[in-house]
């Protein structure tokens, strides 16, 4: 498992980019980020260095911050890399909440998921999946 | 001569009818005196009897009642009359958890349908007048005082109550319906569908005149209302506590509402200190029923904000008007006519350990209806990474708010110090609804 940095925002002009902002003056450097939008409220999911002090950072500046533990899997940049690993899942019955993916620059990609139940790692691993470490992250 | 419905009493010299009110007021402080023990023990308190009413100025040596004392009284304590001489009783809903109860006698109900029907004469309404009535039948009073009304006055009487609005356009339409009688926002409701439906109501229709009262409603709003249906608006006031509708009326002369002034005493008293203030200043509406057989209310503090008027109206009627509402004393919110309380809402909100206990009410009109927006914020713990989980949480607010409040609110999470931390007492409530 791996922390992602979560933030609520009221899906209003300007809120994100507060958040942002406030990351950027403590100079945590964002790997990626997804935003999930309703009518009224964003949810931006944020894969950052030092998620942790950036939840307590975020907090403390009056944001709806937390750290919400989820899985990365690295898989091959290719056709059929993030497919492979989906369909692992679903033929596993491992219910996916959210996932998203960026590439990174050895040619590989970071799929994250949030998948419902505790034992989806293990799974994943038995499986022969690479699932990333934190360490890793730091070093992307 | 404009249209009344009994005009002997209406315009009645106002001598006249000063020296009737000072009559009927020492029956009235008489018959509670006699027969509830809240008012002989609270003027036997405050040192005054019934005796003491030599004029109707003396009405200030006695003390007031409030809503609370109706309630402590629940369900009967207050009534003046044995039960086998209550015809019918209405209620208000139990906002704070207790509702209040209110009987009428068979005199009562006339008098109370005598009241309306002046109304109904108001917006040129006779006999012959068909009326459609379209408040909630049931412990609300609308629905059966309007209904009383259009019996007293001798109209063909159409009891729609509320809802199904396509038919109430049907009906509208193919009864020939003269005057309708419902809240505002119901009337704006049933003129936009009917004209959804492919009719021009101002056109179309035979209806003429409106009666709408139970919930504040703007200038504009009500413009709109009077131009698609093609009307005279009648604005109609009146509480549960005291009667119904029917407490006043406004003609066509505009400019106030005529107060019922054979049946009810009016002063105005500074809410802070419960001085009665000088005719035309603004204040807290205090009534006292002159005529009530099983409910009389004596200084009856209504927490109704208006003033008196006391010009001669063009009309012809010399009953004394009071202005347009300009909004309540303590902090009851009415929504879309229906009572609502933050209280309320906070008591709700405590049901859900996921939901921080800041809150904001943000109140506006959309169209025709008012819209409540609650802001909430979630406690630091709770999962905030699933959209799912936060539209369920929300979901579920909702549907016990409607549960509890029957009034639908839009719920809306907030980031945390959106809602402001204020010192002591908290500003819960944004009232942003156009209110002139």
């Amino acid at each position: 498992m791996i922390s992602q940095l979560t933030v609520f925002l009221q899906n209003e002009k300007g809120h994100l980019s507060r958040a942002v902002s406030a990351l950027a003056d403590a100079e945590i450097n964002m790997h990626a980020l997804y935003v999930a939008d309703t009518k009224d409220f964003g949810v931006a999911r944020i894969f950052c260095e030092t998620p942790e002090k950036a939840a307590s950072l975020l907090t403390d500046a009056g944001f709806r911050a937390a750290v919400t533990p989820v899985i990365a899997v690295r898989i091959p940049d290719e056709p059929g890399g993030l497919a492979r690993l989906l369909r692992f899942c679903d033929e596993g019955d491992m219910n996916i909440e959210y996932a998203y993916c960026f590439a990174v620059k050895d040619n590989s990609a970071v799929d994250v998921l949030k998948i419902e139940g505790d034992d989806s790692e293990r799974k994943l691993l038995d499986a022969g999946f690479h699932i990333v470490t934190p360490e890793e992250i730091d070093a992307l | 001569m404009g249209n009344y419905f009994q005009p002997e009493i209406e315009t009645m010299p106002r001598d006249e009818l000063r020296a009737q009110q000072l009559e009927s007021l020492k029956w009235s402080v008489r018959h509670a005196y006699d027969n509830v023990a809240l008012y002989r023990q609270r003027f036997d308190e405050a040192g005054v009897s019934p005796d003491d009413i030599t004029s109707l100025e003396d009405i200030s040596k006695l003390p007031f009642c409030v809503k609370q004392d109706m309630r402590d009284a629940y369900p009967f304590g207050m009534f003046a009359l044995p039960k086998e001489e209550v015809a019918r009783i209405h209620a208000s809903s139990g906002t704070t958890g207790q509702a209040t109860v209110v009987g009428h006698s068979r005199r009562d109900l006339d008098n109370w349908g005598d009241c309306f029907a002046r109304g109904i004469a108001m917006v040129g309404g006779s006999a012959a007048s068909t009326i459609q009535v379209s408040y909630g039948y049931g412990l609300f009073t609308g629905g059966l005082g309007a209904h009383d009304g259009g019996e007293a006055m001798g109209c063909t009487v159409i009891p729609t109550s509320s809802g199904n609005t396509k038919r109430q356009v049907q009906m509208l339409r193919d009864c020939g319906t003269d005057i309708l009688a419902c809240t505002p926002s119901y009337a704006l409701l049933i003129a936009d569908t009917a004209i959804e439906m492919g009719y021009d109501p101002a056109r179309d229709f035979a209806i003429s005149g409106g009666i709408f009262g139970a919930e504040p409603c703007s200038e504009n709003m009500r413009q709109e209302i009077a131009d698609k249906l093609g009307i005279q608006y009648c604005d109609v006031y009146g509480l549960s506590e005291i009667m119904g509708p029917g407490v006043a009326m406004e003609c066509v002369e505009r400019g106030g509402l005529h107060i019922a002034e054979d049946q009810f005493y009016c002063e105005i008293i500074d809410p802070d200190t419960g001085e009665v203030l000088p005719e035309g200043e603004w204040g807290e509406l205090v009534i006292t029923t002159l005529t009530r057989e099983c409910s009389p209310m004596i200084r009856y503090r209504t927490r109704d904000v208006t003033r008196i008027v006391s010009d001669e109206c063009a009309c012809g009627r010399t009953h004394r008007k009071i202005d347009r509402l300009r909004g309540r004393t303590d902090d009851m919110l009415i929504i879309r006519g229906v009572n609502v309380f933050p209280s309320q809402i906070e008591q709700v909100i405590t049901g859900f350990p996921e939901i921080a206990s800041q809150y904001q009410i943000v109140l506006t009109r959309k169209g025709a209806l008012d819209a409540v927006e609650l802001q909430v914020e979630t406690e630091p713990d709770f999962q905030i990474d699933t959209v799912r989980v936060l539209e369920d949480l929300k979901r579920r607010l909702q549907a016990e708010l409607k549960g509890n409040l029957q009034v639908n609110v839009d719920v809306k999470i907030v980031e945390p110090k959106t809602i402001e931390r204020s010192m002591g007492k908290a500003k819960r409530v944004i009232d942003l609804r156009e209110t002139e």
